[in-house]
């Protein structure tokens, strides 16, 4: 459409056109488009994200007497293509998958070459490049749902439905396996997504065989107007919903307030530590986190007043709520079942380092979530929480949400910072660090949602005496995700220092067959310890101590009828699944990794299984030595500690 | 690029030291005042270096040849294929010594147990999935890291499902064969093919096709981890795609996966034979740039054409019809032998 204004007819197809590729430098683009016109409805889905074009150089119709000969090019040209992510889930949502015309028109009005939407397109398992029924089945078939009869699950689906990805229901829906969906204390999980004119997505979790099918036939054919996914404290959190509940303070509101009410909220306390943030000004908020001596909760364990430091000022903020890990599902409770408290912290954290903006980065599997935190962020925004003039102080500061797309890589900071600015999410190099060059390439501080959502006690509590709370080195209450064989799976708070055993009891104790097996610290990322290990204090150097970690605060148990090896060979699966593929060691480690295991699996050594086992520990060492980031540095971590511990093979 | 002893050239370093990383524009910087050195030990050497200095400048500094596949001096450094590892006192995890910067007091070795396992295994992980039989660089690096490949079992069989792999799917096998990019050959146009059961990823092409040479963005990276993948939007032919021919993508490629058609054929004859050509130096004719080219002679024709990369017209990058365009001259040849002078 362009080129014909360009060049008269419509065979050609060049636009020399001056984009911004790189943060703050300009280049001059050959901008090549296809030749697909979208329809109406590709158009529309487009426009829902970016407006309607205004100019024949957008995609729209051309006014010579507006438009002229020479495009508006410059800097401006290729500044949009942050918003290549929400107009790829636009149309995804649209069209049940990312249409060659509907993707070329996003290409013209962002002004970005064909090919790499193409390449961001493909990084994503919730986008589909390839034509695909508008109504999705996701069946989560990882580790805590594994505990729970997934297989027999899976199965079901398979002989009702058809080979996971292939059409049924007369070709309205599909179904797919999927890594854990972060709904463990529900186990077996799934999602239903359903593409169209009215988009929705569904949670069902428990799923049983029986009920699944009829759920879905409901979903797919949208006969029944579904009532809306709601959190159930005593399901996800069960100390919520017990006596005791009292002594909780990040889970204090949880379960007891509408998450919807901003009023609920205030009546519950909330704002009240934004106040005396503004009140006390942003150094003294610095100084109360940095003497709070607050250790991140995202995996990394990283002192977050560390990371606070105003001399790199910082211009952005990025809540880390990805929240992919699997095993992991602390940051979803919070956020589906007390909203505001993560939009307040964030806006402290925000304003008190003088970032011009906050971003939350929304795993794509949390549909509850993102409807619960835009609200929010709405209401707030509309009663002056957040905004121009805050609170009537003079301080300006928003919040902008994104949505991931299935993609567990992209909880790496610099990939995360990759995936807003409408890149690939494959992660940076390091140095420099994302306290000096981060988002759109600017100082940015990253934190996750349950570390932001601590500086709420910091500030009402001050910085010592939460320090008082937990151990010397690992300060504060702490959120487990118990999943898995335990009796009451859910999100628990606990100080830190409890015992693994003291956790487990209150998650009242061993499920399934009662007998113990391993427990999984950290998730897929973590390490397995044994029954023998469970007075290890929950503490980052009690963990560290017996060769664990408290990674995201994963503890998966698992009886003794648990084939171990089936756990690590789904974990092995995982890591191949979600590297990104940019480095050698992880893109080739993680694939070997895998096959090694299948070989022991199926009696078929190469050699000897000690040959074997000696081969895996060399894959696992170059992991971890080569790797660019924590993925392929950690993807043989799980791995290894089971087989230091048990004798599998 | 000169490399003599503590005479490192600084024409690729960022503009801004915390403007890194990935795929933009060669930044080149005006000759700044002599900068402040800093003091490296490499295997034991002390040397010192300019600041800004990367550890493989500086390891080439002290003479030692740091293996590298990713990196190329016209091009932004994208540190992915971690050849170039190296062990930094320290640090928990390896260095790549591409992009990382020499600090004022590092203790870097280059070839310790650690190194050489990783350098290794990296190579075995390439040599079983790819094929690098046209890679004479990769197989240099696996004589000196003596690699044994086939200790992951037989490759796989070429498939021609890569295009279509969605992004966190796979079949688990049985772990019996090594998986493999191994596919059929792309010949979708008559000036050069791509051969992608032979590519090991490094960027380098996208690179040159996008910001760093060209700014055409006809390729990039598509798909997902092991299904990873150089491609046109959704894999169109590269006549329907932005592709202008100029060949800088075939110039950077390190395995021959990218390759001339005139290449090809003579290899597929099995008549390629490095040893028989020559190659002259000459200006291109077309247009006023002037490019150095390099043409490659085999038996009195024209193989293929490129340009030195430390060439300062060219960095190493032609157009179409400096690249493509010579078959005339070999036309004329015809021509005049069938005794029809012009
Ligand atoms: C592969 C990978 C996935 C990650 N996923 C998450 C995530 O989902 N959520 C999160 O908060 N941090 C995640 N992280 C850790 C982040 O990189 C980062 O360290 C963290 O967000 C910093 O926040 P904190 O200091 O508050 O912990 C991940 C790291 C890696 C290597
Ligand atoms: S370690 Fe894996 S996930 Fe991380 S950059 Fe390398 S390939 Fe990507
Ligand atoms: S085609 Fe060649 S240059 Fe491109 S990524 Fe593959 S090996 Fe590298
Ligand atoms: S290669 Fe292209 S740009 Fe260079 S001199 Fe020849 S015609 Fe001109
Ligand atoms: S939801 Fe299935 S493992 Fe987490
Ligand atoms: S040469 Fe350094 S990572 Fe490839």
């Amino acid at each position: 459409m362009v080129l014909r204004v360009l060049c008269g007819e419509s065979s050609s197809s060049l636009l020399q056109a001056r984009v911004s590729i790189f943060q703050g430098k300009e280049t001059f683009v050959d901008a090549h488009f296809t030749k697909d016109h979208p329809t109406a409805a590709e158009q529309q889905a487009v426009d829902s994200v970016l407006g309607v074009p205004h100019s024949g150089w957008k995609g729209g119709p051309r006014r010579p007497d507006r438009d002229g000969h020479s495009a508006v090019n410059g800097h401006r040209l290729g500044a949009d293509r942050h918003l290549l992510l929400p107009v790829l889930h636009a149309i995804q949502a649209r069209m049940g998958w990312i249409t060659p015309a509907a993707l070329n028109y996003a290409c013209q009005r962002l002004n970005v070459p064909p090919a790499e939407a193409f390449g961001v397109a493909s990084f994503y398992g919730l986008f589909s490049v390839t034509p695909r029924p508008p109504c999705v089945l996701h069946v989560c078939d990882d580790i805590a749902c594994m505990t729970r009869g997934v297989e027999d699950l899976c199965r079901s689906v398979e002989s009702q439905l058809g080979p996971a990805g292939s059409p049924s229901l007369n070709g309205k829906a599909t179904w797919l396996r999927s890594p854990c969906l972060g709904l463990c204390e529900r186990a077996p999980a799934a999602l239903m997504s359903r593409a169209g004119e009215k988009p929705a997505e569904k949670v069902v979790a428990p799923a049983s065989p029986q009920s699944l099918l009829s759920k879905l036939e409901s979903f797919a054919n949208a006969t029944i107007e579904e009532p809306p996914d709601r959190f159930e404290a005593s399901a996800s959190a069960p100390q919520a919903s017990q006596n005791g509940h009292s002594r909780l303070v990040l889970l204090r509101r949880v379960g007891r307030m509408d998450p919807a009410s901003l009023d609920d909220y205030r009546a519950y306390g909330g704002y009240e530590a934004l106040r005396r943030a503004l009140n006390f000004g942003g150094s003294w908020v610095v100084r109360e986190v940095l003497n709070s001596r607050l250790v991140g909760r995202g995996g990394a364990a990283f002192p977050t007043g560390k990371k606070w430091d105003p001399a790199n000022q910082p211009r952005y903020l990025v809540c880390n709520a990805d929240e992919s890990e699997p095993g992991t599902f602390k940051d979803r409770v919070v956020m589906e079942a007390d909203p505001y408290s993560l939009i307040e912290a964030i806006t402290i954290a925000g304003t008190a380092l003088g970032c011009e903006r906050g971003y939350i980065y929304l795993r794509g599997e949390y549909p509850l979530a993102g409807e619960r935190l835009s609200h929010a962020i709405r209401v707030a925004r509309e009663r002056g929480y957040l905004g121009t003039n805050i609170l009537g102080r003079g301080v300006d500061f928003d919040i902008e949400m994104r949505r991931g797309a299935g993609a567990y890589i992209c909880g790496e900071e610099t990939a995360l910072f990759n995936s807003i600015e409408g890149l690939r999410g494959e992660p940076r190099s390091k140095p420099p660090f994302p306290t000096q060059v981060g988002l759109f390439g600017k100082p940015t501080v990253v934190n996750n949602v349950e570390t932001l959502v601590n500086v709420l006690l910091i500030v009402q509590e001050g910085g010592e005496s939460y320090a008082a709370m937990g151990t010397l080195g690992s300060t504060g209450p702490k959120l487990f995700c118990l999943s898995g064989h335990v009796a009451r799976p859910g999100v628990y708070e606990v100080p830190f220092g409890t015992t693994l055993r003291e956790l487990i009891e209150m998650g009242g104790g061993v499920a399934g067959s009662g007998q113990l097996k391993a427990v999984l610290l950290g998730g897929a990322a973590g390490s397995f310890v044994s029954p023998a290990e469970l007075d290890t204090p929950l503490t980052f150097e009690g963990t560290r101590a017996v060769g664990a970690s408290l990674g995201s605060g994963v503890v998966m148990l698992f009886d003794d009828s648990v084939d171990l090896r089936k756990i690590l060979f789904r974990i092995a699966a995982f890591f191949r699944d979600e590297s990104c593929g940019q480095c050698v060691p992880c893109r080739l480690g993680t694939v070997r990794q895998e096959e090694l295991l299948q070989r022991l699996n199926h009696r078929k050594p190469m050699g000897s299984v000690e040959a074997e086992l000696g081969l895996l520990k060399e894959v696992g060492q170059v992991m971890r030595d080569a790797s660019i980031c924590g993925l392929g540095q950690t993807a043989s971590s799980a791995i290894e500690s089971a087989l230091r511990r048990w004798q599998l093979f | 690029m000169d490399h003599e002893k503590g005479n490192v050239t600084h024409r690729l370093q960022a503009v801004n030291p915390l403007v890194p990383v990935p795929r933009g524009p060669v930044p080149v910087i005006p000759p700044a005042s002599p900068r402040r050195k800093v003091r490296v030990t490499v295997d034991g050497r002390e040397i010192s270096v300019p600041e800004g200095t990367t550890l493989l400048d500086a390891t080439r500094a002290a003479g030692i040849d740091t293996p590298t596949l990713c990196y190329l001096e016209s091009l932004t450094p994208v540190n992915v294929c971690r050849i170039c590892v190296v062990e930094v006192e320290g640090s928990r995890t390896l260095v790549p010594a591409c992009s990382r910067k020499a600090e004022d007091g590092m203790v870097v070795k280059t070839d310790s147990e650690r190194v050489r396992l990783s350098r290794r295994l990296i190579l075995e992980f390439l040599a079983s999935s790819v094929d690098v039989s046209t890679s004479p660089q990769v197989r240099a690096y696996m004589d000196r890291y003596e690699v044994h490949p086939e200790r992951f079992g037989p490759s796989q069989a070429p498939s021609d499902g890569r295009d279509q792999a969605r992004a966190g799917v796979h079949i688990t096998s049985d772990g019996s064969q090594a998986a493999a990019v191994a596919q059929p050959v792309k010949a979708d146009n008559e000036l050069y093919l791509r051969d992608y059961g032979k590519c090991i990823l490094c960027y380098k092409c996208v690179e040159a096709c996008g910001p760093d040479a060209q700014n055409t963005f006809a390729i990039a990276v598509a798909g997902r981890g092991f299904d990873a993948r150089i491609s046109t939007e959704y894999a169109v032919p590269l006549p329907d795609s932005a592709c202008v021919y100029c060949g800088n993508c075939i110039g950077v490629c390190p395995t021959g996966a990218l390759m001339f058609v005139s290449e090809h054929d003579l290899r597929k004859a099995g008549t390629w034979d490095e040893s028989r050509q020559t190659s002259t130096e000459t200006i291109c004719p077309y247009c006023g740039v002037g490019c150095t080219l390099t043409l490659h002679i085999q038996d009195e024709k024209i193989v293929k054409v490129d340009s030195p990369i430390e060439n300062g017209v060219t960095h190493g990058n032609l157009c179409v019809k400096g690249r493509f365009g010579w078959q005339f001259v070999q036309v004329r040849e015809k021509t005049q032998s069938g005794g029809d002078a012009s």
